[in-house]
């Protein structure tokens, strides 16, 4: 293990057989590239971790391995409940409509009535008829995030929320996040580069670095640790 | 005018029979991104395959029947083949232009190199407007409206048909979203090679076929389909209409020799009014 620093053991056993999702040294391989060494994470039932770091650190690697697109070369995954994963980029389906993009998320089972989603994100409904492609990133990423909820997952993993969006977008976007979670008891992995949005918003986060998990702890310790804001708060507001 | 009515009608039919064609080619698009270029050879084998089992004594219906279920059978191999393996999309796309070949090479093996016939369903011939229609014609035109409509609903109103249209749309969501990609190819393979058996045994009776037809129902119901941007089904039975009524008219008032340089004419033109349009599989 390459954890240089942490408040908590990086395997520590008990919160592992609390959490909804969690990985125990995982290892994931392109070819002879190794893309994750070793990477231990672990999600409370209901509770809201960041994962922050640089472009290219496996970020979405890691999202990837738990949606099972990636094979781990060794290491477990441990899923207790239904995972969602909003992909990076938003990825919608672009020439079918709002409505059939939301309601192809259920598609693993469960209710295919999209009405709670547009009670969710009012903006929506006037565009349920429209095809997905057209609409704003924002309007995508709202699209992404419910059909992601469609299959009533006990925690959503969203890759780069904030990717390409206007602040006020973000933000409305982050609410409805943090909304859900304290209704529903999601839980939510939420994977940024705008690790100020993301440790604000979250109350545990992982640091990861060139595929290891470098820190971890309360985000607010984090959002205070000095090496935390030079690396990844310095420039930001 | 007799001669007019005649030249429409049965240029709807073999239009409808190119328009089958079409849907198998917007068929696998849509849900791989994979031009089919064996498509012909589905109605090739289909129409063969009906002729044998004719000659062997199996009663008509039950013939077609089973020639269909085969070419869907063969469009569930070639898919295995074309799109099994983690290929690229290009390698794909050539592969299937080797199985058409290997296609014609069986075809040949099997059925020889005389062109094949048979007659269609019994029953009389049918007077329009002084014109006298084949009974088979009525058959393509009630078969065919039949499919057509249950593919577009299929396709456009079904939880399953939307699955399918995100496949191509993304690939990636999809898997996240739990949809087998890969099976849905297969299984758009598998109807695109029914739809193809079916416009086989549905031609045969009108115009006979050779192992080497494969190529020429390729193209025409490739431009059919590209009316429609290889994406919608109904501008296909569009496409295909105009090319099959474009074909008798031009076979009929001027020379049946004219009918594939017309064909293909007409799709240099499409394509370049596609390309100007929009650029083919495109999202608008």
């Amino acid at each position: 293990m390459k954890s240089t620093d942490s408040t908590a053991p990086s395997t520590d056993l008990l919160a592992v057989s609390d959490s909804v999702l969690a990985t125990v040294d995982l290892v994931v391989r392109y070819g002879a590239v190794v893309a994750l060494h070793g990477v231990s994470i672990h999600v409370a039932k209901g509770e809201m971790v960041a994962l922050i770091g640089p472009n290219g650190a496996g970020k979405s690697t890691l999202l990837n391995t738990l949606s099972g697109i990636n094979r781990p070369a060794s290491g477990r995954i441990l899923r207790n409940g239904k995972l969602a994963h909003v992909p990076e980029g938003r990825q919608v389906f672009p020439d079918l409509t709002v409505d059939d993009n939301i309601c192809l998320g259920a598609y693993r089972g469960g209710s295919r009535d999209t009405a709670p989603m547009y009670e969710l994100f009012p903006q929506l409904q006037r565009l349920r008829k429209r095809r997905a492609g057209s609409l704003s990133g924002g309007e995508q990423q709202m699209v992404a995030i419910c059909r992601a909820l469609m299959a009533n997952p006990d925690v959503i993993a969203v890759d780069e929320l904030s990717q390409g969006l206007a602040p006020l977008v973000v933000s409305d976007i982050a609410r409805h996040l943090v909304e859900l979670n304290k209704q529903n008891g999601t839980a939510v992995l939420l994977v940024e580069q705008n690790a100020q949005l993301a440790l604000n918003i979250t109350s545990r986060a992982y640091v990861i670095e060139n595929g290891y998990i470098g820190l971890e702890g309360r985000s607010s310790d984090l959002l205070r640790n000095p090496a935390v804001r030079a690396a990844y708060l310095g420039g930001i507001r | 005018m007799t001669a007019f009515v005649e030249y429409l009608l049965t240029g709807v039919a073999r239009g409808l029979v190119f328009a089958l064609l079409a849907m198998g080619f917007v068929l696998i698009y849509r849900v791989t991104r994979v031009v089919n270029f064996a498509q012909g050879a589905f109605a090739i084998f289909g129409g063969l395959i009906a002729y044998s089992l004719l000659n062997a004594g199996v009663p008509h219906g039950v013939s077609e029947v089973l020639a269909i279920l085969a070419a869907a059978l063969i469009g569930l191999v070639f898919g295995i083949i074309a799109i099994g393996g983690d290929v690229p999309l290009l390698a794909s796309l050539v592969i299937t232009i080797g199985l058409s070949i290997l296609s014609e090479a069986i075809a040949m093996l099997v059925w020889g190199t005389i062109p094949i016939t048979f007659s269609g369903l019994a029953g009389h011939d049918f007077v329009i407007f002084g014109a006298f229609i084949q009974r088979q014609y009525l058959i393509v035109l009630i078969v065919s409206l039949v499919v057509f409509v249950a593919l577009l609903y299929g396709f456009g109103r079904t939880y399953f048909g939307k699955a399918m249209s995100a496949c191509a749309s993304n690939p990636y969501a999809a898997r996240l979203s739990g949809i087998n990609v890969k099976k849905m190819g297969l299984i758009a393979f598998t109807l695109g090679g029914a739809l193809g058996g079916l416009g086989g045994v549905l031609v045969t009776p009108l115009s006979p076929i050779t192992y080497s037809g494969d190529v020429s129902l390729s193209i025409t119901g490739f431009a059919a389909a590209i009316v429609g941007g290889l994406t919608s089904p109904g501008l296909a039975v569009v496409g295909g209409l105009v090319f099959g009524i474009a074909e008798q008219f031009v076979a009929g008032y001027w020379s049946p020799s004219n009918e594939t340089a017309v064909a293909l004419a007409l799709l240099i033109v499409l394509l370049l009014w596609q390309a100007k349009r929009a650029p083919v599989g495109s999202l608008e």
